[in-house]
């Protein structure tokens, strides 16, 4: 009988071995989740202390400047924090009703036999490397607008009084409105998909008492779903807008490159991202240059956590509520 | 006995692809050469086995990965600066010589039409000339018609050698571009649109109605681009063909510079093509790998002896033998390997 229970695990040994275990489990995700803090710092730091020869040398006018010269190693951060942030909300305002439709059309309006490849067509749309919505860009998008769009617009509407100014230039086909356009169709497949999950989340006791009570679909989806919905349909227009800010590969294409700021909406430009990826190749190490890129990358951190603490502030409790 | 088994088949297969990696030697630079290195590369790997792996990211580039020693030679349109060749320890020589040649996209104009000068080109990039019917374009262009297009002015939005040789060339032929803007691979351009690389020029002026850019020559004959004629120092209108930049090339004071580093931009001569440069090659002097480094060296002679009627062909033009006998005196003289013997 004691043979069978010393060749036997016993519950004490067991209760041992998974005390250990627990433990060692334990540490491991301490550790994961302390990583991610200390990545982030660290990424911080680094960023803030190579760009920091540049907040030196220009002192708060960085932020105002619109200068780029690396001749007289005049830099500035304007023109880039610019052209990120108007083609990143353009893209947001052509991206957030197209998604939205999306979104309503695959939950209430569409027959069963398309909701499946629609919504695996949008999937993969996500899965698309940026480069490849680059290239496209160049060689289908850019010159199409070259081509038709810009010069139709600019010919039309280019000598109209206020808007004109909008439709000004030469048709290079690049620019910020190609940009946006790029941008547009890389997030709508987030934020599709994201509103699309999170509609069909809605309890439908909700929706059948409101067809109950007369409701047309419309009223539905306004009255119930997305209110329903808003903190998570907000943190997946968030997403896309964090996905947008942080755009390089694609935007380097089709932006134009250029370090000026125009009210033409076909006026080039350049964004933080496409910025750093252009100019840092040729930067040479501890040069003003260099140290600008970092500022810049610092400064693109920065506006991510703006945003970010506007989508907080837009998704508290109401106390109204 | 399964991990024994499967760490030895991932020796062998490591083993297997260390025997293919024959002599490689990486560079990188300026894309104005790249074309020509590229068909260099193919040929040498045929007749002597150098297998070249060249990434065309611009001369700026090219000169810092040249600096942190990251490849085996940096390749670059504007001459490093003496005092950087000094620190960096390397040595630049050049391989050959190209033009830069203003491209158009006017409606209805072919090749060779459009008559520009140097100050016009100049005027247009700083952005005081915007349309094609300006009067000062049509004074020249008398029997032309001129659209009233809105000129699409295309520069170069990298770190670039070819902007260095155009920027040089504006800067010569007018005050105000120089006051203003300057010559260097990378400059604040007052008017146009940049774009990444030669081809992107070309890309971008030839989809763009009213385009106008400056491309290495090569880039222009293969992609079929509307070249202009341009006016020279003598005061007259030469179309950029293998006469004008021999023209050019001939005038080239080679004895007197320091590291190779001649000017051959609005020289004087009737035929001469106004803007025509060297491109450079820069080599460690104390190279870490000095095997590789005598690879790159084999390979750049081999170019020398074996490459003129690749770069003719591409609209390059050849280095003079004289200079080529310099220039291989010089690795003799000036690159040593660990033990101190030279490698050439």
């Amino acid at each position: 009988m004691s043979d069978v229970v010393t060749t036997r695990p016993g519950i004490r040994a067991r209760g041992r071995t998974s005390a250990v275990g627990d433990a060692i489990f334990a540490a491991l995700t301490r550790t994961a989740g302390v990583f991610v803090l200390v990545l982030l710092g660290a990424i911080i730091v680094v960023l803030f202390i190579g760009g920091w020869p540049a907040f030196r040398a220009f002192g708060p006018a960085f932020l105002v400047s619109a200068a780029w010269n690396p001749v007289t190693h005049r830099f500035g951060a304007v023109v880039a924090v610019y052209g990120t942030i108007v083609t990143s909300v353009l893209a947001l305002i052509l991206a957030v009703p197209l998604s939205f439709g999306i979104a309503f059309y695959l939950t209430e309006l569409a027959p069963d036999w398309v909701r499946r490849p629609v919504g695996t067509a949008i999937e993969l749309l996500a899965a698309i490397p940026s480069i490849i919505y680059g290239m496209w860009g160049f060689f289908v998008i850019v010159p199409f607008m070259a081509q038709y769009i810009q010069p139709w617009l600019i010919d039309t509407l280019g000598d109209v009084p206020v808007i004109g100014a909008l439709f000004q230039g030469p048709p290079f086909g690049t620019g910020i409105l190609t940009a946006a356009l790029i941008l547009a169709i890389m997030i709508i497949p987030f934020i599709a998909a994201t509103m699309r999950d999170v509609f069909l989340t809605v309890p439908a006791v909700y929706k059948e008492s409101a067809y109950g009570v007369g409701c047309t679909t419309w009223e539905v989806m306004r009255s119930i779903v997305v209110p329903y919905t808003r903190v998570s349909v907000v943190g997946g227009i968030m997403l896309g807008l964090g996905r947008a800010l942080g755009e390089t590969m694609a935007v380097t294409f089709v932006i134009g490159n250029t370090n000026r700021i125009t009210t033409s909406l076909f006026g080039p430009g350049n964004t933080i991202a496409s910025l750093v990826a252009l100019e840092f190749p040729e930067s040479e190490a501890g040069s003003l240059k260099l140290a600008s890129l970092l500022a810049l990358g610092f400064l693109l951190f920065v506006i991510s956590f703006i945003v970010l603490a506007i989508s907080r502030l837009m998704l508290r409790p109401r106390v109204s509520a | 006995m399964k991990l024994v088994t499967t760490g030895l088949a991932l020796v062998l297969a490591g083993a297997s692809f260390a025997a293919h990696a024959q002599q490689a030697i990486t560079g990188a630079g300026a894309t104005f050469p790249a074309p020509v290195y590229t068909k260099w590369g193919e040929a040498a790997k045929a007749a002597i086995g150098v297998q070249l792996n060249y990434q065309a990211i611009g001369s700026g580039g090219g000169q810092n990965q040249i600096i942190n020693r990251t490849v085996d030679f940096g390749a670059s349109d504007a001459p490093m600066d003496p005092a950087k060749l000094r620190t960096g320890n390397l040595l630049q020589f050049p391989t050959v010589m190209g033009a830069v040649v203003p491209i158009v996209n006017i409606p209805g104009l072919a090749a060779g039409e459009l008559k520009l000068t140097g100050e016009l080109l100049a005027d247009i990039y700083l952005g005081s000339v915007t349309k094609w019917n300006d009067p000062k374009i049509a004074v020249l262009n008398a029997g032309v018609t001129l659209p009233a297009l809105a000129i699409a002015p295309v520069y170069r939005a990298d770190g670039s050698g070819t902007s260095f040789v155009y920027t040089s060339y504006l800067s010569t032929v007018s005050p105000e571009w120089k006051d203003k803007v300057g010559a260097a691979t990378s400059v604040a351009w007052p008017a146009g649109a940049g774009a990444k690389g030669n081809d992107g020029v070309a890309a971008t002026v030839h989809n763009t109605r009213g385009g106008l850019g400056y491309v290495e020559n090569s880039y222009a004959t293969r992609n079929h681009l509307v070249t202009t004629q341009l006016k020279n120092k003598s005061g007259r209108f030469v179309t950029p063909s293998k006469e004008s930049f021999a023209a050019a090339a001939e005038a080239a004071d080679w004895p007197h510079v320091q590291n190779f580093a001649v000017s051959l931009i609005d020289l004087p001569g009737e035929k001469a093509w106004p803007i025509v440069s060297p491109t450079f090659i820069e080599l460690p002097k104390d190279p870490k790998d000095p095997a590789r480094t005598a690879e790159v060296i084999k390979f750049f002679d081999w170019a020398f002896r074996n490459g003129n009627a690749i770069a003719e062909e591409l609209e390059y033009i050849p280095l003079p033998n004289a200079v080529q006998n310099t220039v291989r005196s010089i690795w003799h003289s000036e690159i040593k390997g660990s033990d101190g013997k030279a490698l050439y």
